[in-house]
């Protein structure tokens, strides 16, 4: 079999259409599963008491936001590479959830930051670029609106995707870079993480289920992306007919 | 190669050259929303001098914004940019000329300006030294960032307002170095750290953007 079969958007249409049940799922039953483990398994931490918690939402989005963003403009070098339309399909399905999971991220982090610092919001440079990945976020979807010319927009949004990419590293990296009032991640590859093992589980069961739940729909949007663009095709009408 | 630089720069620079109303806007601009704060928050001379670098950077900013609309939109009105970019010279060399001529246009007269700004809003002249340095590392980011948002939206109905909204993110790190430079000369820690960020960010700019602005040029006039 060969992947490059499914870079035709009429065979990952059919793809997409039985992949979406599985991550669905996935993705519903994975956050049941991590959210008992946040609410009810995980010990109250004895400095933060409950509203530690937070982090089992604020953690996985915030990953996702940088990593959703990254994903975009890989799509969009491999679509100006390339010149493959399903690229740029994927990169448009992920935009919006890439933007609500910044946004719950800078929620989800005020609503923490309240109790233990004292601030819905402090200025230091891990919240601003965060800030800044929203704006981009809105910049290129903004842009994609504007656009009425599929070709170009495709081309214009990832373009700016690739000039805004450089914001991810700053982002992940200023906790260390500067001195800020953001803590500095509490996981890391090379050593033992500084929680316990109960809430690391948690929080990597809801980090999987927030990637399955972007799976399940990105490919949904990317369905009705590659049905409004082959509209003209064979397939796509008869698919159209039928619904 | 450097003939072909030359010459847009000449072009662009005779153009702006015999239509001075239009680039003498964006300094009268940088005069009047720098001139609104201290009426705004009132004319407490220590105040003043505490925004007064913030302030000034993003007047500079968004007095960029203002005359890069037109950075392509008049050659793409009357058809020449076409025949710019279909000419045999690379359009990165193009995209950087117009860049530095709208550098030379903006920024040039911006910091001549800003100086007299920096008094009124009480700088000490250590501060308005280091506010001059940091716009004359800073300006040329504001033009070549701005040339791939004037490229990515020419043409545009809105363009304007989606310029802003495309291009304010990434002024962002220009905003705070730049500003951030002033302030740590004023609170005592130095400006280097500042300035030297900001030149890195400006040289990565240099590097970046007018490939980027040539690509997204391209791809606007296709």
């Amino acid at each position: 079999m060969n992947l490059y079969t499914y870079a035709s958007p009429a065979n990952f249409y059919v793809l997409a259409g039985k992949l979406i049940p599985w991550f669905s799922w996935g993705a519903g039953l994975l956050a049941v599963w991590g959210l008992y483990i946040s609410f009810f398994l995980a010990p109250t931490d004895f400095q933060q008491s409950e509203a530690y918690r937070i982090i089992f939402i604020h953690v996985p989005a915030a990953w996702m936001s940088m990593f959703i963003y990254l994903v975009m403009a890989f799509w969009g070098a491999i679509g100006l590479a390339f010149n493959t339309r399903l690229s740029f399909m994927m990169a448009r399905a992920l935009a919006p959830t890439g933007a609500l999971f910044t946004f719950i991220a800078l929620w989800t982090g005020a609503l923490w930051g309240k109790p233990m610092w004292g601030a819905w919001w402090v200025w230091d440079a891990r919240l601003t670029s965060e800030l800044i990945l929203l704006f981009l976020y809105v910049g290129i979807i903004a842009l994609w609106a504007a656009i009425d010319d599929v070709r170009r927009g495709d081309r214009a949004g990832s373009l700016l995707t690739l000039i805004g990419a450089i914001n991810v590293p700053i982002i992940y990296f200023s906790v260390k870079w500067w001195n800020t009032l953001h803590q500095g991640s509490s996981i890391n590859l090379m050593k033992a993480p500084s929680m316990a093992a109960i809430m690391l589980q948690g929080m990597l069961v809801m980090a999987i289920a927030a990637w399955f739940y972007t799976i399940a729909v990105a490919l949904v949007r990317v369905r009705r992306i590659i049905l409004e663009r082959e509209r003209q095709t064979d397939w796509a009408k008869a698919i159209l007919e039928n619904e | 190669m450097h003939r072909f630089l030359l010459a847009v720069l000449r072009r662009d620079l005779t153009l702006a050259a015999r239509r001075r109303g239009d680039w003498l806007i964006a300094q009268f601009f940088f005069v009047m929303v720098a001139s609104l704060f201290p009426l705004g928050v009132g004319p407490e001379p220590e105040m003043l001098a505490r925004i007064g670098p913030g302030v000034l950077w993003v007047a500079a900013t968004l007095a960029s914004l203002l005359s890069l609309t037109r950075l392509f939109a008049d050659d793409h009105h009357d058809g020449s940019l076409e025949h710019m970019v279909l000419s045999p010279e690379p359009t990165v060399l193009l995209v950087l000329g117009k860049s530095i001529a709208h550098w030379l246009i903006y920024g040039v007269p911006l910091l001549l300006i800003a100086p007299v700004l920096g008094i009124q809003f009480h700088l000490s002249w250590e501060a308005i030294m280091v506010l001059e340095l940091s716009l004359l590392l800073g300006t040329p980011i504001l033009s070549l960032l701005g040339s791939v948002g004037a490229a990515l939206t020419l043409g545009l109905r809105g363009g304007g307002v989606l310029l802003t909204l495309l291009i304010l993110p990434l002024y962002i790190p220009a905003l705070i170095f730049g500003a951030g430079a002033v302030d740590g000369v004023m609170a005592g820690t130095g400006a280097e750290a500042h300035l030297s960020l900001l030149g890195a960010f400006m040289v990565l700019s240099l590097m970046i953007a007018p490939w980027i602005a040539a690509a997204a040029l391209r791809v606007s006039l296709e």
